[in-house]
């Protein structure tokens, strides 16, 4: 058998990369419950907060609590999102998917990148979705459309610089629940302690620190200032300065991290 | 080198001190079949991960059609397909779209990838499932799925890792006869087993392995004959007579007759089982020697592996 071998040509490292979106995508059409599972959550917690805790957070803007809330309930579903990245590797190399995409001559960034991508066009479906939740129940955008448009570019950004964390994890922890319990591990001090609910003010002293500096705050931040227009021209930039840092420290991090992780993966 | 389709030498790979291949070396002749068998935790897996370009060996060299498999591992992944133990194959597309979505990732055009695909799907029996998706297919559906996902290609060299482990007796046959039909076209295969019975089955000739070295090789039939040849016992109905029979059956055995006399019977040693039995029929009858029972007991690969590794194959 005389095969006509192939060299490198370097635009499949573009058409790699579209057949394993395209396969991801597919996947998460088929499956709903994935993406109902991403949606739902931030719902509950939209609906619980703007009914039942409310009443009893004090703001200290003039904005409704539910305009207070819906920018940081962005933030947590992009991150919440993140989780999937590292189990659906996870559930890749369980199969032995990911053994089959190594054996073939493919573009070794393909099947990593692939899922990043992925999971961020996903991200834009949960955070349209999200918007059109929060209109419903009283979100009003105060900030013009092109904030708005920056505003969700940010959070794109954001949970793609987070996939990468995730995956790095699904790579080290190779199990499909492990993956999802070390996922909540992480994503919930960040969620919680963060001005995704409550101002940052309003914690104690040592928290302050963390929450102050912790990168969903400072997205949070710059989400809430372009949406709401409450802050000055100055004050949204320098936050969309330090929310845009922290994306390149986490993707500068880990997605080297990520792509070693997958080469050596044995 | 050049003629092996594949060639290995002294390919060693450790795990921290877990030493799962402690130096191999094999050729595999083009057009046929190797089988590596081998128990659990053999280092099976491991040098077939090695060949397919997954793992790299902490020692020696091997070569896929003459492309080492380190150095020029993009030419090798052109080369190979790889279905291994478990199917590798995704659940949430259809069984045609797991098989365009490979052809894509080997860079044919859509409409190549599709036309495979299509060819495939048929060739397998897949043809009214292919277009549901996996969720509702049988392991055995997947399995073979699986060995389509690696034929996408026309690969020369084919590594199949276990491949009928897991799988019914039904499903089995019909994938042997899928690894038939490919070798007689002239694919060079790879297969590891843990199945005596399928490695006499399918392969040319038998590797056996055991932590990690070789511990015998040869076709299924000199391996056999390594642990003796066919054994003719004969149970009379007289035991006083074993000597008497003995000297009727000189001249068909094969090596030393081994007689109780207690029990009555006598376990020879003979060349070609199936041509002696008659031969020793009409011989004790013309001695008017009585037979209770006569068995011919041929050695299985069975036997040849436990006298190769000291154990049996099946367990650990
Ligand atoms: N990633 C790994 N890390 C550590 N040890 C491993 C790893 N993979 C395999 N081994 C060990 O190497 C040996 C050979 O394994 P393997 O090649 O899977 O055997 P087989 O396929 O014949 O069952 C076993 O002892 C196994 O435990
Ligand atoms: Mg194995």
């Amino acid at each position: 058998m005389n095969k006509q071998l192939k060299r490198w040509n370097p635009w499949w490292t573009l058409t790699d990369l579209l057949t394993m979106v395209e396969r991801n995508i597919t996947g998460y059409r088929r499956v709903p419950q994935l993406l109902i599972f991403s949606t739902i959550q931030p719902v509950m917690f939209l609906l619980l907060f703007t009914y039942v805790f409310g009443g009893a957070i004090r703001t200290g803007g003039s904005s409704s609590y539910i305009n207070y809330l819906l920018p940081g309930i962005l933030a947590q579903s992009a991150v919440f999102g993140a989780i999937q990245t590292g189990v659906g590797l996870t559930v890749d190399l369980s199969r032995g998917l990911i053994d089959r995409f190594r054996s073939l001559p493919m573009a070794r960034s393909a099947v990593l990148l692939g899922r990043t991508i992925a999971d961020m066009l996903r991200n834009v479906f949960v955070i349209l979705l999200m918007l059109l939740v929060g209109y419903l129940i009283g979100f009003r955008l105060e900030g013009t459309i092109s904030d708005a448009v920056s505003a969700i570019a940010i959070l794109l950004l954001f949970g793609f610089a987070f996939s990468w964390v995730s995956a790095c994890i699904g790579m080290v922890v190779k199990n499909t629940e492990t993956a999802q319990v070390a996922g909540f591990i992480w994503v919930f001090p960040l969620v919680f302690a963060s001005a995704v609910f409550v101002p940052v003010e309003s914690m104690p002293d040592w928290l302050q620190h963390f929450a102050k500096w912790n990168p969903v705050t400072i997205t949070v931040n710059v989400v809430r200032a372009l949406l709401l227009d409450s802050s000055s021209a100055q004050d949204t930039a320098t936050y969309a300065w330090e929310a845009l840092a922290w994306i390149a420290v986490i993707l500068i991090v880990f997605m080297p991290l990520a792509i070693w992780l997958y080469r050596k993966s044995e | 080198m050049a003629a092996s389709a594949i060639a290995v030498q002294n390919i060693q790979k450790s795990y921290g001190n877990v030493h799962a291949l402690r130096g191999i070396d094999l050729e595999v002749e083009k057009g046929t079949i190797l089988g590596l068998l081998g128990p659990n935790g053999a280092g099976k897996t491991t040098l077939v991960r090695i060949l397919t370009t997954l793992l790299q060996p902490s020692g020696g060299s091997a070569w896929v059609e003459s492309f080492n498999v380190v150095k020029d591992a993009a030419y090798v992944r052109q080369l190979i397909g790889l279905a291994g133990q478990y199917a590798a194959v995704d659940e949430n597309l259809t069984g045609r779209e797991n098989l365009i979505m490979v052809g894509k990732l080997y860079h044919q055009t859509l409409r190549e990838a599709a036309a495979r695909a299509h060819e495939l799907l048929v060739q397998f029996g897949l043809e009214d499932a292919a277009d549901r998706r996996l969720k509702t297919y049988s392991g055995g559906m997947r399995r073979r799925l699986d060995l389509a996902a690696s034929l996408v290609n026309k690969p020369p060299v084919l590594f199949l890792d276990e491949p009928t482990t897991g799988l019914d007796p039904g499903s089995r046959l019909a994938l042997w006869k899928i690894i038939r039909d490919l070798v007689r076209d002239g694919t060079t295969v790879l297969l590891t087993t843990q199945y005596m019975e399928e490695a006499d089955h399918l392969a040319d000739r038998i590797i056996v392995i055991d932590k990690g070295k070789i511990v015998g090789s040869g076709t299924p039939a000199e391996l056999k004959r390594m642990v003796g040849g066919d054994v003719l016992e004969i149970h009379l109905v007289d035991p006083s007579r074993t000597a008497d029979a003995a000297i009727a059956l000189r001249s068909l055995e094969n090596g030393a007759i081994e007689i109780d006399a207690e029990q009555g019977i006598l376990r020879m040693p003979v060349e070609d089982g199936t041509g002696t039995l008659p031969k020793a029929i009409r011989a004790l009858d013309i001695s008017h020697i009585a037979i209770v029972d006569l068995s011919l007991r041929r050695p299985t690969l069975d036997e040849a592996f436990l006298k190769l590794t000291g154990h049996r194959a099946d367990m650990m």
